[in-house]
């Protein structure tokens, strides 16, 4: 058997599952955003560009998705950098490991029944019952953006953290040193140094939360109660309610195109502003 | 400082905890604890809707996680030693199937799958003999295994390639230097050293797979998986035995992830 043969017979299985379930699907996707809406839902063939005319119907989902999203990136990012810090730099190696690890761990569990954990904390027996008791009352925070914000940091947190985190771990403590000893107050040393050496690691945990939030759809849901809704949730309503397949599929191949638009912007800022790039494992 | 940590800390691991907690609930309301009591663990694992998705959401994790581990380490390993227009094909394929969002995914094996099997059905009617009835193509077990493989195989072959790449590679010129054929080699150096990796992107696929909703919601048919299950139990109000079955759930995750931890940092230990 030749090299050649082998690698063909290697990359043969992975490559027909590519092609047969994602190229192909995406592929239709695609095709169907130009059709037409049958009688009975589902999707004519047709070439026309009336359900990207029609996007307008479901702009409060864009809107909310693109208000949301950027908020909540920032909201994780501005909890995670000091935690990240504090591991990277602070912390010794024996217990570095540890809490790192009990960072990531919740991430890989069920963001299903990590959003339905603050259904439960926001609800009205939870937290508002606690603020009635020390006197605050009549508050609401299940629906509501609030809500939803919660749960966008708290699903997406350790994303945020562990990118930040290889970054200035990375960072050699030497800098750090020289600045003090050339007599730099710390948060100095901090804005001149430490900060300009983890923009790649805050760029790479940022898109990471922002592609993800783009097409969440289980924390709004939950946590919003149809009250604050995502692009995510009027696709499950396309496709499962009310089976628009045409429509909805103008609406998906929007989202993906818009989400391309935003992160390959950014890439180019953030290319310019620390002008290197670095991917990060997950795990 | 540390304080910050500790509070951070607590905002991960208190929603956690009280689901934990009030998983022991006696009582029969969701939100007060009236002592404790095992007795909403018991009532969970009688629910034959529970083991039900339980079984249906296992088997889905089984399958997929196993063809993507073994398909994607294949891939890995030829990926490593090619480069031109095929390595460039794959490595858009993986980047795609990572950016693409799991509900654009689901979308798409929806209407993709129900759209061939509408074409296919009439078909193996006509040549199925008469008198018998024919099969008939539908979302199930079957999409789902095969939507959750498409995407574990992309995070597979992003595992296993990290760690050849991180491989010494004076190895396999070792190994090759000392007249071993490739295959040998591959079976005495390479196989051993990624082993952990291959084994590392099984449990985490195993996890991702018996944890994923988004996908399922929308290609599993008539199936519910546990977390269909959950979800739609949520809409219809909190109850003990939502938090009894999330306990479980996150224990097995937890479980699997600690393993999977493990693996990945001795492999590197050992790689070096």
């Amino acid at each position: 058997m030749t090299q050649r043969t082998r690698n063909f017979l290697l990359l043969a299985p992975a490559g027909t599952w590519f092609l047969l379930m994602l190229i192909v699907p995406l592929s239709v996707v695609f095709i169907f955003s130009f059709g037409e809406r049958g009688s009975a839902g589902g999707y004519v063939p047709a070439f026309t560009f009336e359900q990207y005319a029609n996007l307008p119907a479901r702009w409060a989902a864009f809107r909310n998705t693109m208000t949301l999203a950027p908020i909540g990136t920032l909201a994780a990012l501005l909890i995670a950098y000091p935690l990240a810090y504090f591991l990277a730099v602070k912390v010794s190696d024996k217990w570095k490991m540890m809490l790192l690890v009990l960072v990531i761990v919740p991430f890989w569990t069920s963001i299903l029944i990590r959003s339905y954990a603050w259904i439960f904390l926001l609800g009205g027996r939870g937290i508002p019952a606690l603020l009635e008791w020390i006197g605050i009352e009549s508050v609401r925070l299940i629906n509501t953006p609030f809500a939803v914000l919660v749960g966008i940091v708290y699903g997406y947190l350790p994303l945020m953290v562990f990118p930040i985190y290889v970054s200035l771990d990375r960072l050699d403590k030497r800098l750090l040193e020289a600045s003090s000893d050339l007599g730099a107050k710390p948060w100095r040393t901090f804005l001149q140094i430490t900060l300009p050496l983890s923009i790649p690691g805050v760029a790479t945990g940022c898109m990471l939360v922002f592609i993800l939030l783009m097409g969440e759809y289980l924390i709004p849901m939950l946590l919003g109660g149809g009250k604050v809704f995502f692009v995510g949730n009027a696709l499950v309503d396309l496709f499962l309610q009310s089976r628009n397949w045409a429509f909805g599929s103008a609406v998906a191949v929007t989202l993906v195109v818009v989400m391309l638009i935003t992160v390959t912007i950014y890439m180019r800022f953030i290319s310019r502003v620390s002008g290197t790039r670095e991917d990060v494992a997950l795990i | 400082m540390r304080i910050y940590a500790t509070i951070v800390y607590l905002f991960l691991y208190i929603p956690i905890g009280v689901i934990a907690l009030f998983s022991f609930n006696a009582g029969r309301h969701a939100s007060q604890l009236q002592g404790l009591s095992v007795k909403w663990y018991g009532k969970a694992l009688d629910n034959p809707f529970v083991m039900d998705a339980l079984q249906t959401s296992l088997v889905v994790a089984l399958i997929s996680a196993t063809c993507a581990s073994v398909f994607g380490a294949m891939a890995a390993v030829a990926l490593q030693g090619i480069k031109g227009p095929v390595r460039t094909a794959f490595d858009g394929l993986i980047y795609i199937a990572v950016m693409i969002p799991g509900i654009v995914i689901g979308i798409a094996t929806l209407i993709g799958l129900v759209t061939l099997f509408d074409q296919l059905n009439p078909m193996i009617a006509a040549i199925w003999p008469d008198g018998f009835k024919p099969p008939k193509l539908h979302m199930g077990i079957g999409s789902l295994v095969a939507a959750h493989t498409m995407f574990l195989m992309a995070l597979c072959i992003i595992i296993v390639r990290a760690r050849l790449s991180g491989m010494d590679r004076s190895l396999t010129e070792a190994s090759s230097d000392l007249y071993a054929t490739p295959m040998a080699t591959f079976r005495q150096v390479t196989l051993p050293l990624i082993f952990p990796a291959i084994l590392a992107g099984f449990l985490l696929s195993f996890t991702f797979s018996f944890d994923d909703f988004i996908i399922a919601f929308f290609v599993a048919g008539s199936e519910t998986t546990l977390p269909i299950y959950v979800f739609s139990s949520i809409r219809r109000g909190v109850t003990p035995e939502i938090n009894a079955i999330g306990t479980m759930v996150m224990c097995v995750s937890l479980v699997l992830l600690i393993t999977a931890q493990i693996l990945l940092r001795r492999g590197d230990k050992q790689a070096r």
